[in-house]
């Protein structure tokens, strides 16, 4: 079948991306990839996504907005509180046995599910000997991460939240609130890296003892997919554990066979010795 | 008809859904060729049951959509609470947290449009019972690719107001009742 010129478009569109400021969306899964381009188009006001290259290679100015719309930011502290609950209770008690401990949460949007383990390894006594890694390719996203501030009007779902995954304290102790907005202690960030990297074309950087990398994936195709969950084998120590999403599953990835199922409604693998 | 021989649906609906779906995919047989791609408004926080009761009526296999699952026959996929369904062209599925459409997360409008672009003229979207805007673009999506369009008689419907917007957006679409949505489905496979 021929291509749809539209179609077309976004091919040249995404490689001129890459091409020009080395953002590579070009193996994203496209049906979402498309509505989110179709989107920019509009909100940017080009007529076609030719003008939309156009535009986006002449002036770098415009590549910022257009990656807001690329990526996705939605998430919650102690989103999927079943998901926390299972990290508390199933994989803490082998974290315990490592005198030093190297987190990785990638994908880390705007620093919700980062705060969501800190304050998860502050509560079980771990985070003196923690270093985590928030990494993310979206530069705006990484400064709200590091910001730690949020909309005081979703503090009440996170408290919920932090309440159902089996918190131990309150989520009051972490934040303090002015002129409608909550502020995360700065305390929390003392043991934390934030770092520009990508899934899909950075390479190893340290040996995790557990990587969290939630609803990133989803918005690769299948064989990016491949390469980036290649990648985090490749940063996980031995028996190392992963955590994914609530509806990403290993089923469908070349590298299930590297992994055992830990917590299998949650999502959570542990990386196979052999 | 259009000429392209039927190879997938989609069926959006909202209020109403289990009764009306209940009075479908039972009648589909057990290895029905088409597979059956389904949004139902389902509130974001809770566990649907939706996919569960259902399969315990019906001989189709039926279940909620994993991420990049390959689209296979015999198969009714529903979209989970809170993911966007999409349809890649390469006939596997994707979820998605992108923004709601009309405060809906899933979207009928996005599983729709996605499977319009990957089917063509070979797609039928059906849109059922419901109070939403959400699923009139997405039809007439449907119908721009080339598809069918196929909606649900308000008259009959439990809640008309859906199945009015995608009448009103799509004046060519066949307007049906619940068995003869069915009818429509079994003798279509054959075709
Ligand atoms: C929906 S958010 C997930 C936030 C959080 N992990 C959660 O589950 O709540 C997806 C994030 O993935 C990031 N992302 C997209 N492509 C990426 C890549 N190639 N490498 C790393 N992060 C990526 C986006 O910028 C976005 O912040």
């Amino acid at each position: 079948m021929l291509e749809k010129v539209e179609d077309l478009e976004i091919r040249l569109l995404l490689e001129a991306l890459y091409q020009r400021y080395h953002y590579d969306f070009r193996n994203y899964a496209q049906a979402s990839i498309k509505r989110r381009l179709k989107q920019a188009r509009e909100q940017m006001g080009f007529r076609s996504f030719s003008a939309l290259q156009d535009g986006l290679l002449h002036r770098p100015a415009l590549l910022s907005p257009l990656l807001n719309y690329l990526t996705v930011h939605v998430s919650e502290l102690f989103r999927d509180p079943s998901y926390f609950r299972a990290i508390r209770e199933k994989v803490v008690p082998h974290l315990r046995t490592y005198p030093s401990l190297k987190i990785w949460i990638a994908g880390c949007s705007t620093g919700e599910e980062l705060y969501s383990f800190v304050i998860l390894f502050r509560e079980e006594g771990l985070e003196q000997r923690t270093l985590f890694y928030a990494t993310d390719i979206n530069q705006d996203a990484l400064a709200k991460a590091e910001a730690g501030i949020y909309d005081l009007d979703r503090i009440q779902l996170f408290t919920e939240n932090h309440r159902k995954s089996g918190g131990k304290s309150s989520l009051s102790d972490y934040y303090s609130a002015a002129y409608g907005k909550a502020s995360f202690d700065k305390s929390l960030r003392k043991h934390v890296v934030f770092s520009d990297h990508s899934l899909v074309s950075d390479a190893v950087f340290a040996e995790m003892h557990l990587v969290s990398c939630r609803n990133v994936l989803i918005y690769f195709d299948r064989g990016l997919q491949d390469r980036a969950l290649g990648l985090i084998k490749d940063s996980l120590a031995r028996k190392g554990f992963l955590g994914l999403g609530s509806k990403e599953s290993m089923r469908f990835f070349q590298h299930a066979d590297s992994f055992t199922e830990c917590v299998r409604d949650e999502k959570i693998y542990q990386k196979s010795s052999k | 008809m259009n000429g392209a021989k039927a190879e997938a649906v989609v069926i959006g609906a909202s209020a109403g859904a289990t009764e009306a779906l209940s009075a479908i995919l039972p009648l589909l047989p057990a290895d029905y060729a088409l597979p059956v791609m389904i949004v139902v408004h389902v509130p974001p926080d809770r566990k649907s049951v939706l996919a569960e009761l259902l399969q315990a009526k019906c001989r189709l296999e039926v279940h909620e959509a994993a991420d990049k699952e390959p689209i296979g026959r015999g198969t009714a996929y529903f979209a989970p609470p809170d993911y966007h369904l999409l349809v890649e062209r390469n006939k596997c599925l994707s979820l998605s947290n992108d923004d709601p459409v009309f405060y809906s997360r899933p979207s009928i409008d996005v599983l729709f449009e996605s499977a319009a672009d990957a089917y063509g003229p070979s797609l039928i979207g059906i849109v059922l019972t419901g109070a939403n805007q959400d699923a009139a673009k997405g039809l007439r999506a449907v119908v721009e690719a080339g598809g069918t369009a196929i909606v649900q008689s308000p008259e009959g419907a439990y809640a008309s107001a859906m199945p009015e917007a995608a009448i009103a957006e799509c004046p060519g679409a066949r307007v049906l009742s619940l068995s003869e949505i069915a009818a429509y489905l079994q003798e279509i496979e054959k075709a």
